[in-house]
């Protein structure tokens, strides 16, 4: 699928691997990809806009102590890998010249099923559970003036083929449904929305009822935007609930515990292994072996099978983020992190599923422990600057907490507060772990990748809210 | 460069390409149709610490077939532009036109709108550099940097050129290319003090690399930037003027143009609905686009329905003077195209300007914002909530750096409380304006 139709064998891959280990490089490796991309839009009750695409070819990178030479085609050819490989390792031009170590394929134990997404559900299906979200959303509230709705998959096909020898395969699906409605009463206007999916098929996404759920979801949270009141501004307790809130942690900590900022000592998590990071009882985790997961990774894109990676233990700092180059830097394990979006982008440590462990405490009894804070449920996105370790994340559902009990709904604030510091106010971590419903992104470079996320309801003793009632 | 490219040669393989995927579209079925080709092709060199860090040549290239059949609409899109690629395109496309909807508001733009004034806007000038060359000034820009003294550690700088070639065809016989290029070359630097690090950086980009500003002073642009936010504080919790960096005043006039749009218009995703011909902002206060602009970052003659761009002026005088509009949105909104699909070119602010330091002083007391952060902007309400680090100011004068605090409001009320605009224009992008003065801001931090 990946190689013959570019004429090319096993053998023609060592011939390329060889192109890219000039003179003077350490390790090479050749990544290949094919990508079948399908989505369908309905607006207005009508499937009015759908579209395919297809992508592929291989992209080349060789490296030198802590230089990369890097280069693609989207072609997948023997011309091409020769091209591409001469032109990666030109990054150095002297030095000797090392031979790739023969075969050896990794062996994994899949995170999910191999298969084309796409197949499985005719188009006729695809568009009635477009229109079936339509009708579910436009028959829950009178309210409801505007219900746009989208499925999408892509069927993802990658080879590896690097010179320590490795040679890994992936097949991954991954598939989402989404939809977002405006709802208009006395003049004001507020939108509400709602997905998920993960690495499985459409048929699946059908069969688990998404077109209704998420239909009734997004105008449930368009109705209560319709209510919400001005939010605080100002340092207070903050109350997260479980699941997709777990973006805190991917932004306030994940980030800053990818090895290359961690080596480069741009983090502000950077030289603190060992060290407390957290308060007692915090556990943070990256983990790619889930099963289906939207951030899950059977094999990352260096061919290193998908891990469990503790980070955060007890609030201890233990481990990073790991992709070859780094870890062989830092004189560490790569730990299956390296990720790339597509064969045209050069592949760094990344995050595939973060998570909190879950602790002791009653959700019930954390709302009832804060006077006057906030409970934030949704989140529409988050960044950070790894350097100061700030941080910033959006919520887009939120309510009052007054005196222990949950009261009216706030206009979307922004949260913002440092990393390692707002990780030491964590004072009660809930015992009802949960995990997002499969729709996270993550931008970093300008590589846009799938992630998972995921936590108990928790508070925070003090963080900054931004909203326009000081 | 270490591939060649001959920009004429690509142009004319992917008009000849787009005319054949249109052909192909109208015998097989297809009663419109659409092409939009590209090939761009480019080289960045990162350096960090005085040596190479990353070489990465890049060549991307697509093609996207858009076809009609009737009122119903089927795409399909391809990074092989070959011949039997082109077909499985055009052939996927008509595929999917079979289970579309019917929409009345879809199809090509009017035919006596397609853009006939095509004259070359001098945004193609190739950059012959070598790898060699490009590490070269990629090293003396981030050395200026490490020079400055308290710079303490380096996440490089990186220079990049690249060109490219794009078409646009459609089966009313339209045909556009434009050729284009663009460099640049930006630094990234790390101060420490007792209380942490901090990081900032400063680039420079252009159509031409005449244009480029001098690498060692953007190196020791980003050190300065870098230096100024050491020893931050928290500011106080309350309603202040807010005071934009021309980069961030840009990214204001990119929200009101989201919310100009026609295709959150005719979503009710807009919180300018209905607000055509009222006052948004202060009468001296006006917006223009200048598409036709010689060299500019976004000039092109034609949009992406091939329709002929023009100088609109979508605030005059404070008023809401147009939309944004492409054919489809025009058609859903029963209005006229502004020649906007694919967005604006060239966004000028015709207002009077005054420098930073007298806003300062009009400013008073207040934030002067040189950073924001995340995405608290939800453009159906205006609702603005947004991270941020910057400068507190007092009396008319900066006294220190702060951080870690938000602003927020509505946009459409900053938009009325905009008192001032700054005469240093950023122009790196396609918008260019100064310094914005906000007034009346939630400012929360300790």
């Amino acid at each position: 699928m990946l190689l013959t139709p570019g004429g090319l064998d096993m053998d023609s891959l060592d011939t390329g691997l060889s192109h890219a280990m000039g003179a003077g490089i350490d390790y090479a490796d050749l990544y290949f990809q094919r990508t079948w991309q399908e989505g369908w839009i309905l607006e207005d009750g009508e499937v009015k806009d759908a579209s395919y695409n297809i992508d592929g070819g291989v992209g080349v990178r060789a490296l030198s102590g802590e230089k990369t030479g890097f280069a693609y085609s989207n072609q997948i050819s023997a011309d091409a890998l020769a091209d591409t490989g001469k032109t990666a390792a030109g990054i150095v031009r002297s030095g000797t010249r090392r031979h790739g170590q023969a075969v050896s394929p990794v062996s994994v134990a899949a995170s999910y099923a191999g298969i084309d997404p796409l197949n499985g559900l005719s188009a006729e299906d695809k568009v009635a559970m477009l229109k079936l979200a339509d009708r579910v959303a436009r028959s829950a509230d009178s309210r409801v003036s505007q219900v746009s709705a989208s499925l999408s998959g892509t069927h993802e096909v990658v080879l590896v083929r690097a010179s320590d020898g490795t040679l890994a395969a992936d097949i991954r699906p991954l598939v989402r449904f989404n939809v977002s409605v405006i709802a208009v009463h006395n003049g004001r206007r507020e939108r509400g929305s709602a997905g998920g999916g993960g690495r499985y098929s459409m048929a699946q996404l059908r069969d688990a009822g998404v077109a209704e759920r998420y239909a009734r979801e997004a105008v449930r949270q368009a109705l209560v935007n319709l209510e919400a009141v001005d939010a605080p501004a100002g340092q207070m307790p903050v109350v997260l609930g479980a699941g997709w809130p777990g973006i805190l942690l991917h932004e306030a900590v994940g980030h800053g515990l990818e090895g290359d900022f961690n080596r480069k000592g741009s983090s502000a998590f950077a030289g603190r292994m060992g060290q407390q990071v957290a308060s007692k009882g915090v556990t943070v985790v990256d983990d790619a072996t889930l099963a289906d997961r939207r951030g899950s990774l059977s094999v990352d894109d260096e061919g290193t099978p998908g891990q469990r990676t503790p980070l955060i233990e007890d609030g201890i700092l233990t481990g990073y983020m790991q992709d070859k180059l780094n870890a062989r830097l830092m004189g560490m394990a790569p730990t299956g992190n390296a990720r790339r979006e597509s064969y045209a982008h050069m592949p760094m440590p990344r995050m595939t599923n973060t998570l909190m462990m879950p602790g002791q405490d009653e959700p019930d009894d954390i709302i009832k422990s804060v006077r006057r804070g906030l409970y934030a449920v949704s989140f529409g996105g988050g960044q950070v600057d790894i350097t100061s370790g700030k941080f910033v994340f959006s919520a887009s559902e939120a309510y009052l907490i007054e005196d222990g009990v949950i009261t009216a709904p706030v206009k979307g604030a922004t949260l913002i507060g440092n990393g390692p510091e707002a990780m030491g106010q964590v004072s009660m971590i809930g015992h009802d772990m949960d995990v997002d419903p499969g729709i996270g992104v993550c931008g970093k470079e300008g590589q846009g990748v799938p992630v998972g996320v995921g936590q108990p309801t928790m508070k925070l003793d003090e963080l900054t809210v931004g909203g326009t009632q000081s | 460069m270490a591939q060649a490219f001959d920009a004429r040669a690509q142009q004319e393989r992917l008009v000849s390409r787009a005319q054949q995927a249109l052909a192909l579209a109208v015998s097989q079925g297809a009663d419109a149709a659409e092409v939009g080709a590209s090939v761009d092709q480019g080289v960045e060199v990162s350096v960090r610490l005085g040596e190479v860090e990353t070489v990465e040549l890049s060549r991307d290239q697509g093609i996207a077939v858009t076809v009609y059949v009737g009122q119903r609409k089927g795409s399909a899109s391809s990074t092989d532009a070959g011949e039997d690629s082109i077909r499985a395109t055009v052939e996927r496309a008509l595929s999917i036109a079979r289970y579309t909807g019917e929409d009345a508001a879809s199809g090509l733009a009017d035919a006596d709108l397609m853009a006939r004034d095509v004259p070359d806007l001098d945004v193609h000038h190739p950059w012959a550099l070598s790898t060699e060359e490009a590490t070269t000034l990629a090293l003396e820009c981030e050395q200026a940097g490490r020079d400055v003294a308290g710079i303490t550690q380096s996440e490089g700088a990186t220079l990049s050129t690249g060109e490219g070639v794009r078409v646009y065809a459609n089966s009313h016989g339209f045909v556009g290319s434009q050729k284009g290029s663009h460099h640049g070359l930006s630094c990234l630097l790390i101060a420490e003090d007792g209380q942490g690090m901090q990081r900032d950086f400063d680039y420079t980009s252009a159509r031409d690399p005449e244009a480029l500003r001098a690498p060692a002073e953007v190196g020791r642009e980003a050190a300065r930037r870098t230096l100024r936010r050491l020893g931050a504080r928290r500011p106080a919790t309350g309603t202040f003027p807010v005071l934009f960096d021309p980069s961030l005043a840009g990214g204001l006039v990119g929200h009101l143009m989201g919310a100009l749009a026609g295709g959150a218009l005719y979503r009710q995703a807009s919180f300018l609905c209905e607000r055509l011909n009222t006052p948004l902002f202060p009468q001296w206060f006006s917006l223009e686009e200048r598409p036709m602009e010689r060299g500019a970052m976004a000039s092109s003659p034609f949009d992406g329905d091939g329709v002929q761009t023009r100088n609109n002026r979508f605030i005059n005088r404070g008023t809401i003077a147009s939309y944004m509009l492409s054919a489809y949105s025009a058609r859903r909104l029963e209005m006229e195209t502004t020649g906007n699909a694919g967005g604006a070119r060239n966004l000028r602010i015709d207002a009077p300007q005054e420098p930073v330091e007298a806003l300062l002083q009009r400013m008073d007391r207040g934030v002067w914002v040189t950073e924001l952060m995340g995405q608290g902007v939800n453009g159906v309400t205006g609702d603005y909530s947004r991270g941020a680090s910057g400068f507190w100011v007092e009396n008319g004068k900066v006294q220190y750096p702060v951080e870690e605090f938000t602003i927020a409001g509505n946009l459409e009320q900053m938009f009325a409380n905009l008192i001032g605009i700054g005469d240093d224009l950023d122009t790196r992008g396609s918008i260019h304006t100064g310094s914005w003065l906000i007034d009346g801001m939630t400012v929360a931090g300790d």
